[in-house]
């Protein structure tokens, strides 16, 4: 064999390495997470808010902290998406290649590579000041933040990805740039605009750390913006944390929930932009 | 002749390196203008200077003047998007927009508003279709994307695309290259057709095509204009000599 068939064959058992590595450690999770929490799933747990003691191992389910998750999560998202769009717009049509656009950016990664522990003591210390309590709408604005960067960022790398001379077509028919940013090119990165909402979708309901101190928790459901919200991965870590083995599994059978929500949005966010994706210019 | 655009002394930067030197040129009303020269030479710097392209390149830097129908498009206060609805570019490869055939024609219409009351936008992509030559070939899947057309007919939809804002001006950067010969014939059809309601400027570096083609010529070298003249009398009877060695294939 030669030299580089060699090196063919090793970077080829490489890969196929690294494939098994990244699927099986997601292969592992959900198997542990579906044994583990598949037989203390029941109808009620999604069904109820927290009984009287159920903490001990007594009646009830995580209702209130299904809820709370998907507002939590869905209203950072939709906040993200309001700034974060005109930024990833504004980067791309109006500042392409300039020192703003590039410190933009370098300013996204850094926020993005925060631990989402300082993000939720961030939100802590201006409620303080503030004199606010902890509530839906303090854990909605403090996920944006973590947010913003995934999402933005996302986008920018999909807008860059758009051929300059679809632009230019545009302009060459008397487009602006404001025009061309909102008609054409975010037409053609819908499919990342879907995939960028998603992954920062994502990484909202799975955090623990941010809503920790901002959103509180409570076994009540979500009424009010003002006041305290219950949040999946925080259920986890409560019922993780009691000595009592029936609870403990309950954790796993709302981390399971928490996951078959993700992978719901996920498949979901794959159909719709592969039914968009049609008009994009490849 | 009737003069439709004259530029002036004009001279174009990038960034250090000058593109276009001392160019001074007349080109006449509703006839096909054709730019020749061997690449590098400032072909596609010229004719993006007709429709105010060059200022989306960073670092670049025009002096001079540029007259459409006697007035300078580089004047303080200009609008760049009357200007460039004046002008319609056919690139070197079709881009189409990311929306259906429909669309793509619609695209400029409803941009500048230009199908208001009494005006059927249905009819109107229809006859800038028509115009291109493509209405036949798509008239089954208009609300199909753009991109399942083959690149001949994408780049027949982006002339339609250009027409439908009524320019006066098309400007054509190698229209034909990416295509193949029949597509290409097509187009060349098109372009005779359209030059009787159109002045066209087309950049070119097949000398077959622009003999098949031009009415005027123009004749580039090295960011400098060496001859400019009526086709036959270039092509026949060259002044000088860089011209005369470029037609016989010199370079």
């Amino acid at each position: 064999m030669k030299r580089r068939h060699v090196e063919e064959l090793f970077i080829k058992i490489l890969m196929f390495f690294s494939f098994m590595f990244v699927a099986g450690s997601l292969g592992a999770i959900l198997i542990t997470v579906v044994v583990k929490g598949l037989p203390a799933l029941s109808w009620q747990m999604i069904s109820q808010v927290p009984k009287g003691g159920y903490y001990l191992g007594k009646e009830g389910g995580i209702l209130n902290a299904i809820v709370g998750s998907l507002y939590l999560a869905t209203g950072a998202t939709i906040l993200s998406f309001i700034f974060g769009l005109p930024i990833a717009l504004y980067m791309e049509t109006y500042a392409r290649k300039s020192t703003r656009a590039n410190l933009v950016r370098l300013a996204l990664d850094v926020l993005w590579g925060i631990p989402s522990i300082v993000y939720g003591a961030f939100g802590f210390i201006i409620m303080l000041a503030l004199g606010i309590k902890a509530s839906l709408l303090g854990g909605i604005i403090v996920l944006a933040l973590l947010e913003l960067p995934i999402m933005t960022r996302a986008m920018d790398e999909v807008i860059r990805l758009t051929p300059f001379e679809i632009e230019a077509a545009s302009y060459a028919l008397g487009a602006t740039r404001f025009e061309t940013a909102v008609k054409v090119v975010v037409r053609q990165m819908l499919p990342g605009i879907i995939t960028a909402i998603m992954l920062a979708f994502g990484r909202a309901i799975g955090d623990a750390a941010s809503v920790l101190f901002v959103a509180g928790y409570t076994d009540r459901m979500p009424t009010s913006l003002f006041r305290p919200v219950a949040s999946l991965p925080l259920a986890v870590f409560f019922q993780l944390g009691t000595p009592y083995p029936e609870v403990q599994q309950r954790a796993y059978a709302s981390a399971l929930i928490l996951t078959v929500i993700v992978l719901i949005i996920s498949l979901g966010s794959r159909w719709l932009s592969s039914r968009i994706n049609r008009y994009v210019v490849k | 002749m009737d003069t439709h655009i004259e530029i002036r002394n004009l001279n174009v930067f990038y960034g250090d390196s000058q593109a276009l030197k001392d160019v001074n040129l007349e080109i006449p009303k509703q006839q096909i203008t054709v730019i020749m020269g061997p690449s590098g030479c400032g072909k596609t710097t010229l004719l993006k200077s007709l429709n105010r392209f060059l200022e989306l390149t960073d670092s670049t830097q025009l002096k001079g003047e540029v007259l459409i129908d006697g007035a300078d498009i580089y004047a303080p206060g200009v609008d760049v998007t009357e200007i460039r609805t004046k002008t319609g570019l056919l690139a070197q490869r079709p881009f189409p927009l990311p929306m259906s055939i429909f669309d793509n024609v619609a695209y400029g219409l409803r941009l500048h508003g230009m199908c208001k009351k009494g005006c059927s936008l249905d009819d109107r992509v229809e006859h800038y279709l028509k115009e291109a030559g493509l209405w036949d070939e798509v008239k089954d899947r208009l609300h199909k994307p753009a991109t399942g057309l083959s690149i001949g007919q994408q780049q027949r939809l982006c002339l339609a695309r250009g027409l439908a804002v009524e320019p006066e001006i098309l400007l054509g950067d190698e229209p034909t290259s990416a295509l193949d010969p029949i597509s290409a014939q097509h187009i060349e059809k098109r372009l005779l057709e359209l030059k009787h309601n159109y002045t066209i400027v087309l950049v070119t570096h097949i000398l077959r095509q622009a003999r098949r083609l031009a009415d005027y010529v123009i004749f580039m070298y090295l960011g400098e204009v060496v001859e400019a003249g009526l086709a036959h009398e270039v092509f026949d009877n060259p002044k000088m000599e860089r011209t005369r060695d470029y037609l016989s294939g010199q370079f």
